[in-house]
């Protein structure tokens, strides 16, 4: 296996953009990518494309070339990935193997939803297909509901309180408030997210993820090969891919995500770090509940701490292990099959430096955690300067 | 007709499209007696975790209970 890393990457603007289509966010991404990359479209080899639900949302079936050859790379491997909201991780995950193992050398992954053209009790829809359509959805659960019931147990297994969840909206608010890309840019007091109107008990608006449009891009090389790219690669140091049960009722224990510690423990692994060394990260924040969850599984904190960990600002921009400098799904925004790669273009972002205003000081090694559906598919990257 | 105890549970004021209508409505995972686990609605009064719960009927695939 070759080191790879990543040469350059483009993002959107997150939010509802009701003149935009699928592609022309797609395509924006990419370019931007190519751009930042100096690669020209002939230059890729294979192309990847992290996409949940186009077909149900816009209608468009056989989305990879649809949106490949609209970059103007056409004749090559064009391939899309669906694992529900880890859809793009998951093909920046089969991106990397193909550099990895040598079979190409650059290789483009983009990840793109277009999802506000829908009602939202459309959308609840939709996206509820990403869980057991044969059981637990056909009672009537949404992914909100599925969450909350995680909430739920805990907070009755760990004391886990609102205030500690209403705690991750406030920061991931504070810190989309200072991303020029971010769909919401509105600081929110503790007060305010305690009392959103309710969504699924125990979890209100401030709880839940933006359903946003939006598209990321990345441009993947042989590490040897970067130099004639940038000057500013940023290396995959380490990266899993794993999954799960996709019902929630036949986990054994739901208020933890094996397909996350799986991944996360591969990941280290390969990377030859562990949590400890881990300065910041991206993590899927789809709900309040599942940062906090996260920050556990991944070792930050112990089991059951991760409520009090966000509350008392381990993970603030400011605090000694930022998480979700971006805003996160919350602030910044969760269109879904473009949300993997998206986290990895914000941690890339701050190890190059160049996160303006939400910069932090300690930026060489990052980690993405991206996870489909209620825990079923995760993938984690660490990202580092060297 | 199965019996359990509520492992988890919610109330759901945002529903999906087809379950507009029934808003605000109760679901809950039961353990059941003699193992396993199935996700149902709740029908009556609301229940919170480790209460026990009894089948009430099952509706299109799903299974209904209320506090015993």
């Amino acid at each position: 296996m070759r080191p790879v890393a990543v040469i350059g990457f483009g993002k959107t603007r997150f939010g509802a953009f009701p003149d935009r289509d699928l592609r022309s966010l797609a395509v924006e991404a990419g370019q931007r990518s190519l751009a930042k990359a100096n690669v020209r479209p002939a230059q890729i080899e294979s192309f990847f494309l992290g996409n949940f639900a186009g077909p149900s949302f816009v209608g468009q079936n056989h989305l990879a070339p649809y949106v490949s050859t609209a970059i103007g790379i056409n004749g090559v491997p064009a391939t899309r990935v669906e694992a529900a909201c880890a859809s793009s991780g998951s093909a920046f995950y089969h991106g990397w193997t193909e550099v990895a193992a040598g079979v190409r050398d650059i290789v483009m992954v983009v990840g793109v939803e277009k999802m506000t053209s829908q009602t939202t009790a459309r959308t609840s829809e939709i996206l509820a297909e990403a869980g057991d359509c044969s059981g637990e959805m056909k009672a009537g659960n949404t992914f909100a509901s599925l969450f909350a019931m995680i909430a739920r147990r805990h907070m009755h297994d760990f004391g886990t309180k609102k205030e500690h969840l209403a705690a991750v909206a406030v920061k991931n608010h504070a810190n989309g408030a200072l991303n020029p890309d971010a769909h919401m840019r509105k600081a929110i007091t503790l007060e305010q997210a305690m009392n959103g109107k309710p969504i699924a008990d125990p979890l209100n608006l401030y709880d839940c993820s933006l359903i946003s449009d939006g598209a990321a891009a990345v441009i993947l090389a042989p590490l040897e090969r970067a130099a004639e790219f940038t000057d500013k690669p940023v290396r995959v140091l380490g990266i899993a891919q794993a999954s799960d049960f996709v019902a929630l009722d036949q986990k054994e224990d739901i208020t933890t995500f094996p397909a996350v510690r799986r991944a996360g423990e591969q990941a280290y692994k390969m990377a030859g770090v562990g949590p400890q060394d881990i300065e910041f990260g991206e993590l899927h924040d789809c709900f309040t509940i599942a940062e906090i969850i996260a920050t556990e599984d991944l070792g930050f904190v112990k089991r059951g701490g991760g409520g009090a960990y966000a509350f008392e600002g381990c993970t603030a921009l400011k605090g000694p292990r930022p998480m979700n400098t971006s805003g996160g799904l919350k602030a910044k925004g969760h269109p879904v099959g473009a949300t993997g790669v998206a986290q990895i273009c914000d941690v890339v972002q701050q190890i190059r430096g160049e996160a303006g205003e939400r910069q932090i000081a300690r930026h060489s090694l990052g980690l993405t955690e991206n996870l489909g559906g209620s825990g079923a598919t995760c993938v984690v990257t660490i990202l580092g300067a060297r | 007709m199965r019996n359990g105890r509520v492992y988890t549970e919610t109330v759901i004021y945002s529903p999906p499209e087809a379950f507009v209508k029934e808003a605000p409505y109760q679901t809950a995972i039961v353990t059941l007696e003699g193992g396993g686990r199935v996700t149902g609605r709740i029908e009556g009064e609301r229940v919170v975790i480790d209460d026990r719960v009894e089948e009430v009927e099952e509706r299109g695939g799903v299974p209904f209970f209320r506090k015993a």
